[in-house]
Order: C-alpha cells, then sequence, then structure tokens
C-alpha cells in the first residue's frame, strides 16, 4: 500500500505573530516551523499502517527549501520518503493542484491531509486534492481502520459522529482521534540520524497559478483588562457589568 | 602576546594568545540534525517529564528510573557511544548538547543522567578491554541497564586517592576480593553495572573495577536525606568480601586514580552545560512571573531592581553558553584531530580533553555559579513565592546547589585549572614566562595611552580583553616568581588567579560570539549579541581589578605593590564605560517581550 501524507509546514502554535510592514504577509524572522499538528496525527496514523500491514509511506510538502527540516522531521518520525514540490504556497488551489500532480503520477492507495493548516486555516486542500483527482473524501476523519482495499472510518460531524466505509484510493482529513496526542511520536535519535539517509526529492512544479491573492491581515483587537470579582459580591458586578462593560 | 590564532588554540592557551571569531564554535552553528536532537530532548522534557515536575520533590525515585529508561528508548542515553556498541556516535558536542537540554528541567533527572552517561559510562569506553566493551555499552547506551560510580568514601571526598576501599588478589590472581564503604553514590539504588576504584595492596593509585549489581558480598545504606535533588538516588555502597573476576578489572592496576581524573574531564564540562537549561528556565519562569505579578498596580517586571535581574540572568546564561560550547567543540576537533593523525578512537577521546582540562575545570565552575545565581535570583524574583515548595523556584534554588560540590567541588577545580596552566608552563607546553616577563617590563616602561583607536568592530573590546590577559599574567607571574613551588600553599591566591582566568575564557568567548554573529549576520541583527558583550568585558574588567587587587595586596609590597596596583588600573581600564543602567534595561525589555529567556540560539 502506498499512502501520501501531506504536511504542512507552519508556525509553532506558540509563535508571536507579527506581519510585515505591509501586513500583507507573516514576517517569518525568529519563526520556529513545526510539522502542522493535524497532520501530525496523521503521519502518525500513516507510520502506524507502515509498521502493521508494511505501507509505504511518502510525506510531500509544498514549499521552498526552507521546509525541508519539516519534512526531515516527518522522515526522523517514520516517513520512508519525501518529496518536496519546489513552489512558494500561496494559496489553497495551487497547493492542490501540485499535490494531484503527483499523486496523479505516483498513483497512492491513500492520501492523508490535516483537515485543516493551523496557519491560515483555509481547509481546503484535501476536498480539492480529492476533487482533482476523482477520489472520495473523508474530512474531519477521526478513525481509520483498514483491511485490504475496504476501509472503515468515522467522521466527526456537529454533535455526533458518522461511521462509513469507503474503498481505496481516497482522500481525508485528518485530526486528532486518528491516533491520540499520547501516541504522536517523538523522533528518536536514531530516526533523526537516518532521517539524512532517506530519500527527499525535490520535484518542479507543475504548471499551476493561485487564484486566490491576500490583500493584508489583520491581528484581533487586544483583550482588554480582566477585573476579578469576588464570587460573593453580586453587587459590584451587576455595578461593573452595567457601568464599565454597558452589558446590561 | 598578541599573536592571533586562526586554528583553535590548545588548551590554556587563551591567556596568551588571542582568537578569530571564524575559528571558534558558537552555539547557532549547531547544524540541522543536532537542533533536532535538542528539540526532541526538549519535547520529552516539556510532555514527559515537566506536567509531573512535583514527583521528583516527592522522591520518587522510580520515576527517576522510568524517565531514563524513556530517555533511553528514545537515544539519549548513547550520543557519542560509537555505533559499534549500539550508540549513535555523534561528537562530543552533540552529546552536551542533549545533556544541555535533558538537564534543566529537575536536578534529579540531571544527576541521574549525568552519573550514568558520564562518569557511570565513560570509564569503560575510555579504559575497558573490547571484552568488556561488548558486554557492558551497549546495555548502558540503550538504557537497559543504569551505571553508577563509586570513588568517594566516608574518609575520601575531594582528595580521592586517599581511598581505603581495598582489592585483594585471590587464587593466584584470577580474582580480586574487595572490602571498603562509598559514599554518595548516585544512581545507587537502581544501578546494574558500578565501576569502583579499590587499592590493591599498598599500591600508590587506586585501581578501577566493574562489579556487577547482585554480585555477593555487595550492600547499600538508605536514601540519604539531601537537601535537594530529592529523586536522584543516593546511597552508601559497601563492599564485604565482594569477589569478582580479574576481568573485571578496568583499565592497568594502579591506573584507576587516572581513569576517575580522566573521567572528571569530561565531566566537568558536562556539569557546566548542564546548568545552562536550568538557568534558562529560571530566567524564562522569572520573567512570566514578574509580568503577571502586580504590587503598587504595576508588574514588577516595570520596575528597575526586577529588570536589572533578569537582564543579569539572561546575559549571564548567555555568556556561559557561549563559553561552554566554544570548549566542547575544541575538544571534539581536538579528538577528530588526533584521530586523523593515527591514533586509536579511544585513546584520541582521552586525550580530547585531557588538553582541555583547564578550560573543562573553569567552565565547572562557571555553569555552575550562574546555575547559582539564576537560581538565587529567581526566589528573589517570586518573592515570598519563591519560598514555598509549591513553586518551581523552590527546589530549583536547593537541586542547582549540588552543582557547586560534586565532580570536584568549586575550590578544587579552582585550584586545578590554574595548577594545570603552571604545570603546563612548566613543562614548556605553553610559554607563559615571556608573555608575562614582556609584561613586568612593560611595568617599567612609560605606558603607551594611545588606545590605538583603528575603526573596527569590537576594537576597544578587544583592546580591554587583551589587557586583561595582560593583568592576569602580571598577577600570576609574579606570584610565581615569589612563591615558586610553593604557591600551592598560596590558595588564596590561587583563587584570585582561577577567578581572574575564567573571568578572561568567558569574557572572550561572548566576544568571538558576538564577533562572528555580526560577521555572519550584520551588526544590526547581532545588536543584542555585541551590547551583551561590551557589557559583559566592563564587568569582567571590574572583577578582574578587584581579584588582582586583592592578590597584590596580599603578596606584594613597597613599590612593587605601587607598580603593580598601577599597572592593573591601566590593564582593566574601560576606555568608554558603557552605562550599564541602560543597557541592562534594552536586554531586559527584549526578555519582557520574549516572555522568555530571549536569546536562545535556535
Ligand atoms: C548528592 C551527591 C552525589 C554524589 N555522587 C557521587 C557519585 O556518584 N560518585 C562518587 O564517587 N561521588 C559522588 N559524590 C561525592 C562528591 O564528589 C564529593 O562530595 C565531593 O567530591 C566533595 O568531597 P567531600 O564531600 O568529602 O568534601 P570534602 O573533600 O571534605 O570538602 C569539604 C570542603 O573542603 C574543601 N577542600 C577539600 N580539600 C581541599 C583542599 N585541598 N584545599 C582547599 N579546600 C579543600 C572543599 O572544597 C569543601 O569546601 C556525590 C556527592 C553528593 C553530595
Amino acid at each position: 500500500m502506498k499512502v501520501l501524507v501531506c504536511i504542512s509546514h507552519v508556525p509553532d502554535t506558540t509563535t508571536k505573530i507579527k506581519f510585515t510592514e505591509d501586513n500583507s504577509a507573516l514576517d517569518k524572522e525568529g519563526v520556529q516551523f513545526v510539522i502542522n499538528p493535524y497532520d501530525e496525527f496523521g503521519l502518525t496514523r500513516a507510520v502506524w499502517l507502515k509498521e502493521k500491514e508494511g505501507a509505504e509511506v511518502t510525506v510531500l510538502t509544498v514549499g521552498g527549501a526552507e521546509v525541508e527540516p519539516t519534512l526531515r522531521k516527518a522522515l526522523a518520525i517514520g516517513a520512508d520518503n519525501a518529496i518536496r514540490v519546489d513552489q512558494e504556497a500561496t494559496d489553497g488551489f495551487q497547493v492542490a493542484k501540485q499535490i494531484a500532480a503527483v499523486a496523479e503520477a505516483e498513483k497512492y492507495d491513500l492520501i492523508i491531509t490535516g483537515r485543516e493548516s493551523i496557519d491560515y486555516n483555509g481547509g481546503q486542500v484535501g476536498g480539492m486534492v480529492a476533487a482533482l483527482l476523482q477520489q472520495p473524501f473523508i474530512n474531519a476523519c477521526v478513525g481509520m481502520e483498514v483491511e485490504g482495499d475496504k476501509a472503515e472510518l468515522i467522521r466527526e460531524i456537529d454533535g455526533g459522529k458518522e461511521k462509513l466505509s469507503a474503498q481505496l484510493p481516497f482522500v481525508i482529513g485528518g485530526q486528532k482521534g486518528l491516533v491520540e496526542e499520547s501516541d504522536l511520536k517523538i523522533p528518536n535519535m536514531r530516526g533523526i540520524m537516518q532521517a539524512r539517509k532517506k530519500p527527499l526529492d525535490v520535484r518542479p512544479p507543475a504548471e499551476t497559478a493561485p487564484r486566490t491573492k491576500v490583500g493584508t491581515f489583520e491581528k484581533p483587537a487586544p483583550k482588554g483588562d480582566v477585573k476579578m470579582v469576588d464570587a460573593e459580591n453580586i453587587e459590584e458586578l451587576v455595578r461593573l457589568l452595567h457601568e464599565e462593560a454597558k452589558a446590561l | 602576546m598578541s599573536e592571533v590564532a586562526t586554528q583553535a588554540l590548545k588548551g590554556g592557551e587563551f591567556v596568551i594568545r588571542e582568537s578569530e571569531a571564524p575559528s571558534v564554535f558558537i552555539p547557532e552553528d549547531f547544524n540541522e540534525e543536532q537542533r533536532m536532537m535538542a528539540q526532541s530532548t526538549t519535547e520529552f522534557i516539556e510532555k514527559e517529564v515537566a506536567p509531573q515536575r512535583e514527583r521528583f520533590e516527592k522522591k520518587d525515585y522510580a520515576w527517576t528510573e522510568e524517565l531514563m529508561k524513556k530517555a533511553g528508548e528514545l537515544g539519549l542515553l548513547g550520543i557519542s557511544v560509537p555505533e559499534a556498541y549500539e550508540g549513535l556516535g555523534m561528537g562530543f558536542n552533540t552529546s552536551m548538547l542533549v545533556c544541555d537540554r535533558i538537564s534543566g528541567i529537575s536536578g534529579s533527572l540531571s544527576t541521574a543522567y549525568g552519573a550514568h552517561t558520564g562518569i557511570g559510562t565513560l570509564p569503560i569506553l575510555l579504559y575497558g578491554t573490547e571484552d568488556q566493551r561488548q558486554k557492558y555499552l551497549p546495555k548502558l547506551a540503550t538504557g537497559e541497564w543504569m551505571g553508577a560510580y563509586c570513588l568517594t568514601e566516608p574518609g575520601a571526598g575531594s582528595d580521592a586517592n586517599s581511598g581505603k576501599t581495598k582489592a585483594e588478589p585471590i587464587d593466584g590472581g584470577k580474582k580480586y576480593k574487595i572490602n571498603g564503604q562509598k559514599i554518595w553514590i548516585s544512581n545507587a539504588g537502581f544501578a546494574d553495572v558500578f565501576t569502583v576504584f579499590a587499592r590493591i595492596e599498598d599500591d600508590q593509585y587506586l585501581t578501577g573495577f566493574i562489579v556487577d549489581k547482585g554480585t555477593e558480598g555487595m550492600s547499600f545504606g538508605d536514601e540519604e536525606h539531601k537537601m535537594g535533588i530529592h529523586a536522584s538516588s543516593t546511597r552508601q555502597v559497601f563492599f564485604n568480601d565482594c569477589v569478582v573476576p580479574a576481568e573485571n578489572m578496568l583499565g592497568q592496576r594502579n591506573g584507576g586514580f587516572k581513569i576517575a581524573m580522566n573521567a572528571l574531564n569530561y565531566g566537568r564540562i558536562k556539569l557546566g552545560v548542564a546548568c545552562l537549561d536550568a538557568a534558562r528556565r529560571t530566567t524564562s519562569e522569572s520573567i512570566r512571573y514578574a509580568k503577571e505579578r502586580k504590587q503598587f498596580d504595576t508588574p514588577i517586571a516595570s520596575f528597575g531592581a526586577i529588570q536589572q535581574k533578569l537582564a543579569e540572568m539572561s546575559l549571564r546564561t548567555w555568556v556561559a553558553e557561549s563559553a561552554i560550547y566554544r570548549a566542547g567543540q575544541d575538544i571534539e576537533n581536538n579528538i577528530q584531530h588526533l584521530i586523523d593523525q593515527g591514533m586509536e578512537a579511544d585513546k584520541a577521546k582521552l586525550k580530547g580533553a585531557e588538553e582541555y582540562a583547564i578550560e573543562c575545570a573553569l567552565l565547572k565552575v562557571f555553569g555552575s555559579e550562574v546555575g547559582s545565581y539564576a537560581a538565587d535570583q529567581g526566589v528573589q524574583i517570586f518573592g515570598g513565592m519563591g519560598y514555598s515548595a509549591d513553586y518551581s523556584m523552590e527546589a530549583g534554588y536547593r537541586d542547582v546547589r549540588i552543582a557547586r560540590i560534586y565532580e570536584g567541588t568549586n575550590e578544587i577545580n579552582r585550584m586545578h585549572s590554574v595548577g594545570m596552566l603552571l604545570k603546563k608552563a612548566l613543562k614548556g607546553e605553553i610559554d607563559l614566562m615571556t608573555p608575562a616577563q614582556k609584561v613586568a617590563d612593560e611595568l617599567m616602561e612609560i605606558p603607551d595611552f594611545s588606545s590605538g583607536d583603528e575603526a573596527g568592530l569590537l576594537t576597544a573590546e578587544k583592546d580591554l580583553l587583551h589587557r586583561l590577559k595582560k593583568a592576569f599574567l602580571m598577577v600570576a607571574g609574579k606570584a610565581v616568581m615569589k612563591y615558586t613551588q610553593d604557591i600551592e600553599k598560596e590558595q588564596e591566591l590561587l583563587m584570585h588567579a582561577a577567578d581572574m582566568l575564567m573571568e578572561i575564557y568567558v569574557s572572550e568567548s561572548a566576544l568571538l560570539r558576538a564577533e562572528k554573529l555580526a560577521q555572519q549576520k550584520g551588526e544590526a541583527a547581532a545588536e543584542f549579541p555585541l551590547l551583551m558583550t561590551r557589557l559583559y568585558l566592563q564587568q569582567a574588567a571590574e572583577k578582574i581589578g578587584r581579584e588582582g587587587r586583592e592578590a597584590i595586596y596580599s603578596f606584594a609590597e613597597a613599590d612593587e605593590q605601587r607598580m603593580m596596583l598601577m599597572g592593573l588600573k591601566r590593564f582593566t581600564k574601560v576606555q568608554e564605560p558603557l552605562n550599564p543602567k541602560e543597557t541592562r534595561r534594552r536586554i531586559a525589555a527584549a526578555a519582557i517581550e520574549a516572555g522568555a529567556y530571549p536569546f536562545n540560539p535556535f
């Protein structure tokens, strides 16, 4: 079985986000990048498929050379090989086109994307890849058992869960539940050393252009001061809600 | 004296020669693979250790053992054990980096890790026979077995060679019977392999033996009640007619003391590096607390008195890091150099570190004192909460205290560093006397006040550093001339000299790091490194001046004293003083803005 895990290279969740002067792009100076957390659940699930079913796991990122450490981390966690499509990732459509182009050539049985990336939260790539490949797409996937060319899947839906079955090949948008937080692997030292020897294939991009362009970014307004009111002191609470918060 | 080296200097040579920035290693030079290893280690600490940190304070020794096993599974116990013995075969500075990142969370884990990977594994790696290595190293590298090191005895601490534990040859020398008592043995409660030092007959020196857990005649005392490192197992180990086969002798008969001392070169610099992340964590937690804690309606982080502390904690940590990794890479490069010249790897590892024994001793002292400083200031910033056992400052403060005691007390290491430098000079390995004589002559000349004001990056600082070296050469040179061999008995002077030497090494390391960063990334990007270098050098000049004066008052009189004091004043003069208040405020502002220790190299 050939599994492709699409990895987004995103700022660490604790990053203090700054934008370039005209607010049109992220200021990457001093930012620590990591594997997109949603993708990490998918990657870990893929590594299980490798360990149990002997799947071959490829990881892929669309991006410049600066994303390679993230790919090598994925290799250290257990992927077999990596592909970097050499193009700056600008919008979901363009990324999906690049992934689909690779997938057309490589014929994967299963493509795992994250439900969304935590940087721009577009949540588009998985669905678009599936559409471009004319394959089913199971988003918000929180469980997957593969048996031969069939799979039982669980999706998270509003207020509950949906169980479904599907035939390979298909695309999923993964998240926590696919594996649990405690299943995520810390890359061990030997894995890190082996990552250096695993293939990381840099491929020229397919012909495509982004369909959207970012104008500017805006940060949410800073939170106001928090006032602590003693639980016994209802009067003061009412007064503050009335006079200061003007909520009453 | 102003010879500039483009290659790494020999051990101790820094005091008579200058280095070029590109020739020194800086923490920013760590490559992607090394960084990933460091990040994995940090991830392990944050995920598996930090959330349950209080278990250390509850003396949960089993947890320490469990964490060590997990560290073994991650490969953290065999970083520089050769691949042939199931280690990773990485260079020395990588093992330093991992030791740094694993050690900051708690002194308990740090001690268990240090005792296992350092003194517990290294003697076998460096001196073991092929059979001994095959038998022990793979299991030690993977964490299947835990190691301990038994040198200290009730009557033999700093004077380690005076141990009374005996090893008596029996069965015609096929076996040895060990009798004696060891004290303060880290990991004793869960170790599987003990490296034990004992004296055979009336030998001048000790001999090392490997003793397996469960060997008949070996027993343990209760866990010691300690000030800190509460979940580090520390017990006495008793040997009562404990018989081991002669194959378990480690190295040569009579060669054990050398083993003990050589393992300590590594142990010392590793202890220095082990204090770094504790200092970073303390600094980060102090910054966070100071931003949140309000008094007089103001976050205490906006008070100058607090900012001064935050800046100084950050500064010293950064300086220590600069010096420790510089020396770490010098050791690694020297090992490689010796191997390239045809030396066997294990011998090269011995000689490689021995060359830098002076730096190792100085950095053990500096690292542990920076760690202690940060811990003490951390408690102060937390105020009453700093004194509360419910907050991390209290445990950190108690834990770090041991670092100034074990692996050779800081007094022993101070004396050792100067002692070794003088020995190298006597053996002709370093020519201290010519430059010292030059400095002495210079005292008689009319001083050259032209500041040689060439423009250029850090020119004034380099000039100051150069003069600080002269200050050391003047004081140490005169003291040696006066006391000759008896200088050993003038311990107070050795203490002053060691502090001068230490400040020279660390401030030079800071300067070279800032310069290299400025060369690589431009002066604007190196703003804080340059600023910190200037501030630190200024402080180093003050300290060196103070230590030098105390020494001069102590051994020189009349005209000689006057002349030396004048020389010292000249050598330690800061030409254009930096405003320390403003500089610390800027450093503190960066720390507060970052919300954590702001100068991580990656
Ligand atoms: C928690 C802990 C863990 C340890 N783990 C280990 C271990 O795993 N294995 C092991 O073998 N040992 C271990 N030790 C022992 C440790 O290395 C010794 O405690 C240390 O070397 C100091 O020896 P001592 O305690 O006998 O102090 P002493 O040597 O009695 O020193 C007392 C004081 O006198 C000073 N002093 C001593 N000699 C001189 C001198 N010549 N000139 C000037 N001042 C001097 C010292 O600096 C110190 O201030 C451990 C100790 C502790 C507390």
